[in-house]
């Protein structure tokens, strides 16, 4: 067990180090010069120089990394170009909005994904069991930013009944949830469709095992067998999509914020590539591919806690 | 054979052949110029000389449609191809040899994993500014670690026959045994992974044209349309439908057509489906 762990904690802190050689190279080696890209073509050499001295740029590129990876270490992500504050201060700034979205979406989800799953394993070919995978097939191909606008249509601007973007900050709670309601059940319903179709081959699998035979023989009311002896043995899939959807969240999240006009760190990541503020992106990327990379390790972690055998095959 | 394989990829093709064929078309006869300008007629309902109306410029929405069509398929080809020619490569270097290799193919492909593709385009559009362009090679680069992982897999399965064996015995190099033999029986499931990211490109490049990272106006897009009718969606919230009805279309159309495509190169797929 400790040997699983040590090795996969290895893996997690190689492959973060490998994300952000990625990043810095592709945001500071490969385009060429930094300061031409934040200033533009019709900057001045003399403006160009003063920037790339205020920014550290003529260190050398192994330098400047180890500056960024250290700083970023102790919390230090630099200047923000175009905010002239922290990129740290930005982000700590931004961050309640966006994790409130993401736990909100994810939790939306798996309820979502858990009773359509589940119902539609219950109905095995019948007509629940169709239309439920009728909508997962349709949830996979419909596009984040179109079912927000259909919803938008729908609740704000035909029914009023929510508004339709914007975030009222968090001083009204009442506003704020309002604010978050559509974010929430868009990112929410295109991520279960996914799920949900995982959750119903992974319960109909157990469905077939002996001991859910017995427990019917033994009179166990249908409700009691799905969600006590069912589910927890479907789990390895469905916690394995669910980390795999962390990825999709993150993406959700930065598509889902600039569809609503929501003030968070995806939103923060399309004014920074607007305003050519190439530090806050880089620090902005890393952030969210950190959190996938961490998404990962955790699911990882996650299956040994969830199955014994994988613990014993694997110590 | 049960009723629903054929079902899935019956509609699957029928929406892949309508995408593919108003993609095809478009390239040497849309009804109007996808990008003429008539503002007199702007906001004109379905007509016949209009089908589906036209927008806030005038400009015809089925024409644009088409075109757009052009554009998405477009890229989705080249990015696909691009992805799924190096990776596949991949994989077979990395069935074929073996030992360090196949562990450093392995393990950069795991770092490929931690971008998802819209993270990935949208840090190459931050650096190199917005454009198709970005987001083919995006797309292409995050294709080439799952189809190294799916030709791998496949691969090393192959390697372990008898046949493979016996040719190697006959003095065949490890690229002659990987061309002749190892491609063609791991073609199957590299076709089917095709056709799933085929759905995934088209996805990814709505979003980033979407999002004003990937084509530039004039080019015409699904995502770049649905961006222009969210300013307009009390006007006229017409406009925001056709664009992701088509993505919905081309989708789902890719995805049930890979679907089926798996079930039947899976024969355990295929004894789990409900009779």
């Amino acid at each position: 067990m400790s040997y699983f762990l040590a090795r996969r904690i290895a893996g997690f802190v190689l492959t973060l180090w490998a994300v952000s050689i990625v990043v810095f190279a592709v945001m500071n080696v490969l385009p060429g010069d930094p300061a031409l890209t934040i200033l533009g073509l019709d900057s001045t050499d003399e403006a160009r120089a003063a920037l790339r001295e205020r920014l550290g740029l003529d260190a050398p590129v192994v330098q400047r990394y180890l500056a960024w990876v250290g700083g970023a270490l102790r919390g230090d992500l630099g200047q923000s170009y175009s905010f002239g504050v922290a990129v740290s201060g930005l982000i700590a700034e931004r961050l309640p909005l966006t994790v409130s979205l993401a736990i909100s979406g994810m939790t939306l989800t798996v309820c979502l994904a858990l009773v359509m799953g589940l119902t539609a394993a219950a109905r095995h070919g019948r007509a629940g069991d169709w239309a439920i995978m009728l909508f997962s097939q349709l949830g996979i191909a419909v596009p984040v930013f179109w079912l927000s606008m259909l919803l938008v249509l729908l609740f704000a601007v035909k029914l009023r009944w929510l508004p339709p973007g914007g975030f009222p900050g968090w001083s009204d709670p009442v506003a704020a949830a309002r604010a978050l309601v559509l974010p929430t059940v868009a990112l929410a319903l295109v991520q279960s469709a996914v799920l949900a179709r995982v959750t119903r081959s992974a319960a109909l699998e157990v469905m077939r095992l002996d001991f859910v035979r017995t427990a019917r023989a033994s009179g166990f009311a249908p409700g009691h067998i799905m969600w006590r002896h069912v589910l927890p043995n479907a789990l390895v899939p469905i916690v394995t999509i669910v980390g795999l959807q962390f990825a999709g969240l993150v993406t959700g999240t930065i598509v889902i914020e600039n569809v609503f006009y929501l003030p968070g760190l995806g939103r923060l990541l399309f004014q920074s590539i607007a305003n050519r503020d190439l530090v806050t992106v880089q620090a902005l990327v890393m952030l969210f591919a950190a959190i996938v990379v961490t998404a990962n390790f955790l699911v990882d972690i996650a299956y040994v806690l969830i199955d014994p055998r994988l613990r014993a095959g694997r110590a | 054979m049960n009723a629903r394989l054929p079902v899935n990829i019956l509609i699957g093709a029928a929406l892949v052949a309508v995408v593919m064929f108003a993609a095809l078309l478009s390239a040497i006869w849309t009804p109007y110029p996808y990008a003429g300008i008539d503002v007199a007629n702007k906001f004109a309902a379905p007509s016949g000389a209009h089908w589906l109306g036209t927008d806030q410029l005038g400009r015809d929405l089925v024409s644009q449609l088409m075109a757009a069509a052009g554009n998405s398929m477009g890229v989705a080809v080249v990015a696909v191809g691009i992805g799924c020619s190096i990776g596949t490569a991949l994989g077979l270097l990395a069935a074929a040899k073996g030992g360090w290799i196949e562990e450093l193919i392995m393990r950069l492909s795991d770092l490929g994993f931690a971008f998802p593709a819209l993270l990935f385009a949208i840090m190459l559009a931050a650096a190199f500014g917005p454009s198709l362009s970005m987001v083919v090679i995006a797309i292409a680069f995050i294709n080439i670690p799952t189809f190294a992982r799916v030709t791998r897999a496949a691969a090393n399965q192959i390697w372990r026959r008898e046949y493979v064996f016996a040719a190697r015995a006959a003095g065949m190099s490890t690229f002659a045994i990987s061309r002749d033999h190892i491609l063609p029986n791991i073609a199957a499931p590299v076709i089917v992974q095709a056709t799933i990211e085929f759905a995934v490109a088209i996805l990814v490049e709505a979003a980033l044209s979407y999002l004003g990272l990937g084509a530039q106006p004039p080019e015409p897009s699904w995502g770049r349309m649905l961006a222009e009718a969210q300013t307009l969606m009390y006007l006229a919230p017409q406009l925001a439908v056709w664009p992701g009805l088509c993505i919905v279309t081309a989708v789902l159309g890719f995805g049930l057509l890979g679907d089926g495509l798996r079930d039947i190169s899976d024969p355990r797929l295929a004894r789990r489906r409900p009779a």
